[in-house]
């Protein structure tokens, strides 16, 4: 049995990871590759507290994650395509359309 | 706060200064909205002042009935300890003079609506009809000194207006200013009359009944009274065109004839005599001298009236110049001291009917022949029967004739006179009753009888206008007898001073000499003027014919010696006030502006501007440095974002 400590490490890694591909990579699929990771991250975190606090509920949560993450990599995809079919790119950085 | 005294149950009496106010509100519909409505805004003035008839009526019930006097007032607003009043005090007399104002009014009003038709100033006119008769009703109603004063001088501005209604002739105007400067001139001691009053009674009240009682207890000294009684009837001189100051009366004829009806007969001019009759308690009471010196203008206006109505043509001014005269007989009655104060008010009563008759019978005339010359009418009997018969009613109960109205109120006050021993008071009213006749007759026959003399085709006025002929001539033949004695004498029920009603005197011997005088007085008009004569006969007078169709030079003594003068100086002085004082005034407020404007102009420019754009600068150079974070790259967002997470994290697990 592992105990919580190491599992919240792990996790924190994950996420600092995850972090560092968010706002670090230029290519728009590693980007939302690395939201993966910080959800991820997160689904470890549940499903280790409700191994450890013995409820089922935490369990049920990542699986919710899970599915949702799903979703929302397919749409993320898509846009990625989308970007690219308009713009020739998928380089985040040359993608500025987000201001005034 | 509304304080009621009076006996017994009270009714409709409390409700009777919305007879007052209906009128006052039609005013100011007929003003709003008079031109928008069918009726240009008289159906205004006639619904009002007809429901006020109507409550009139059931007010006068009350009393007739056996009812006691009731008064109830509201604070109006308090200087120091002077308190004043807003109210109503209603007794039998203020009940006989509604009915009376609101009838006449009730009648002139659907006159005119014939008389009037298509006038110009329609609208307007039926305006100012309904504010005279409310300025009147407020007289009639009002339980102090200074409410009596606002209904007086609206009545006068009315007067004013009515008067000059036809303004685009001179002469009318000019007759409008003279009425109104020429009352005005009575009104000032009619002022300084109410001031003495309140002086006198220590700045306490101003209310007519607490005055007259305290006059009565004896509490205002006798010194006090008789200026104020002399004072007050100063204002009565003017109002009631009592000599010297009639002059304005004859020419207040300018105006439209339903007005002269009305000035004539319920308004204005009763108004002299109504107060002198309110305020009676004050003349009672001041010294004998009062009295005396009112009975000496009563008998001398009476005659000297009389005498001028004799030689007028126009039928308006003789009519006129008999109400002067007529309303000399009511302040002559009520000279006579207690016992001739429902004698002269009781010709007030009669005299407003018949006299009201008579004007608007001359206007019916005026209406046919389009003249208000009598040597222009003649031969109209055939062509007009209903004025005619209307006006000969009028002309009968003036003269005295028995049993019309004016029989019954005359003769009270010449039987008093004599029998009080006011045989001088007694000579002049046999004098201008004989005289009356003559005058009387004299107009009836050169008007109705003979042949016609004027221009066209005279015929019968519209049913609006002999319909209120009718309505009075049945008045004017009717109403003599609530003062019949034989009949008990009512009227002096209702109206009386003391404590109990005074039997009125009546002899048979006394009212043959009446009705002889004034069967004299028609027999020498019979004899002068049965035939149309080219020159008047009484030209035969000589000097004195002349001394009469001038005015006893009356106006123009006035004109010469009081107006010219005073006229030049007074205009040499408005000059002289206007370009130092006003112009001075005006040029220093037009500086004083100036000096403003460039300060403002300063203030503008610098501190009002000066804020303004500071803050747009401030604005706008805050938004450039924000820009700065807008880059558009999502992942600078994205790091905000991390950074503002940690931030709020860090601070909610540290505090």
């Amino acid at each position: 049995m592992i105990r919580i400590p190491f599992v919240l490490l792990f996790s924190a890694a994950l996420f600092s990871t995850g972090v560092y591909g968010v706002l670090a990579r230029r290519n728009a699929v590693l980007v939302l590759m690395s939201i993966e990771l910080m959800l991820n991250a997160v689904n470890v975190n549940l499903v280790a507290f409700a191994q450890g606090m013995q409820d089922v509920v935490g369990q049920v949560f990542a699986l919710f994650v899970i599915a949702v993450a799903a979703a929302e990599v397919g749409i993320g995809l898509a846009i990625v395509i989308l970007i690219y079919r308009n713009r020739e790119t998928i380089n985040v950085d040359e993608v500025n359309l987000l201001k005034w | 706060m509304v304080a009621t005294s009076g006996a017994g149950q009270a009714g409709a009496t409390e409700l009777a200064w919305i007879v007052a106010l209906l009128p006052f509100l039609a005013f100011f519909l007929i003003v709003g909205f008079g031109k928008k409505l069918p009726g240009k805004g008289a159906e205004l003035g006639i619904i009002a002042v007809g429901a006020g008839w109507l409550m009139s009526v059931a007010i006068l019930w009350h009393f007739v009935t056996g009812g006691g006097p009731t008064e109830s007032t509201i604070r109006w607003f308090e200087v120091g300890n002077f308190e004043l009043e807003l109210g109503q005090a209603v007794d039998g007399l203020t009940a006989v003079m509604l009915v009376v104002v609101t009838s006449v009014s009730l009648c002139v009003q659907i006159y005119s609506l014939g008389y009037m038709h298509g006038d110009s100033r329609f609208t307007w006119f039926y305006s100012m009809l309904s504010l005279f008769t409310a300025a009147m009703l407020n007289v009639v109603i009002a339980g102090n000194l200074f409410q009596l004063l606002i209904g007086w001088e609206v009545m006068g501005f009315c007067s004013y207006a009515l008067i000059g209604h036809w303004w685009e002739e001179k002469v009318n105007s000019d007759s409008a200013i003279k009425a109104f400067i020429t009352t005005r001139t009575g009104d000032i001691p009619f002022l300084f009359g109410i001031f003495a009053l309140v002086v006198a009674t220590g700045f306490a009240t101003s209310n007519i009944g607490e005055i007259s009682e305290m006059a009565e207890r004896g509490d205002i000294s006798t010194f006090w009274l008789t200026t104020a009684a002399l004072l007050l009837f100063g204002g009565a001189i003017g109002k009631s065109a009592q000599f010297p100051l009639h002059v304005w009366l004859p020419d207040a004829m300018a105006g439209p004839t339903p007005v002269s009806a009305l000035i004539h007969a319920a308004t204005m001019v009763a108004a002299g005599v109504y107060m002198v009759g309110r305020m009676f308690a004050v003349f009672v009471h001041a010294d004998p001298f009062a009295l005396t010196f009112v009975s000496a203008i009563a008998g001398t206006t009476m005659l000297i009236a009389a005498l001028l109505a004799m030689v007028q043509d126009d039928i308006k001014r003789v009519l006129a110049y008999s109400t002067v005269s007529q309303l000399a007989y009511m302040v002559a009655g009520l000279s006579l001291g207690e016992a001739g104060y429902t004698a002269g008010l009781f010709h007030l009563f009669t005299h407003a009917f018949f006299k009201a008759l008579l004007f608007l019978g001359s206007g019916s005339v005026i209406h046919a022949v389009h003249s208000n010359n009598m040597s222009e009418m003649g031969g109209l009997r055939r062509h007009m029967p209903v004025t005619f018969w209307t006006f000969v009613i009028g002309s009968a109960a003036l003269a005295g004739i028995p049993p019309l109205a004016g029989f019954w109120s005359k003769d009270e006050i010449i039987t008093l006179a004599f029998k009080d021993g006011h045989y001088i008071v007694w000579f002049m009213a046999m004098a201008t009753a004989v005289i009356t006749a003559f005058y009387m007759t004299r107009a009836v026959l050169l008007t109705f009888f003979g042949e016609y003399r004027g221009h066209g085709h005279p015929h019968e006025s519209p049913a609006t206008i002999t319909g209120p002929l009718v309505a009075l001539a049945v008045a004017a033949a009717g109403v003599g007898f609530v003062g019949a004695p034989q009949l008990g004498a009512p009227f002096a029920d209702w109206v009386h001073f003391g404590e109990e009603a005074h039997a009125e005197p009546f002899s048979y011997g006394f009212a043959a000499i009446s009705i002889v005088g004034a069967l004299l007085g028609l027999a020498a008009g019979y004899r002068l003027y049965a035939r149309w004569r080219e020159r008047d006969p009484l030209r035969a007078l000589g000097p004195a014919y002349v001394l009469l169709e001038n005015k006893y030079f009356l106006d123009d003594i006035y004109l010469r010696g009081i107006v010219r003068p005073i006229q030049y100086r007074v205009s040499a002085w408005a000059n002289g006030f206007n370009e130092v004082v006003l112009d001075g005034v005006v040029h220093s407020f037009a500086y004083l502006a100036r000096g403003l404007s460039i300060l403002v102009d300063f203030l503008d420019r610098r501190a009002v501007d000066g804020a303004v754009n500071g803050v747009a600068q401030v604005t706008g150079e805050s938004g450039g440095l924000l820009r700065y974070i807008q880059s558009g790259n999502v992942q600078r967002y994205a790091a905000f974002l991390f950074i503002g997470v940690a931030v709020l994290t860090f601070v909610f697990t540290r505090f």
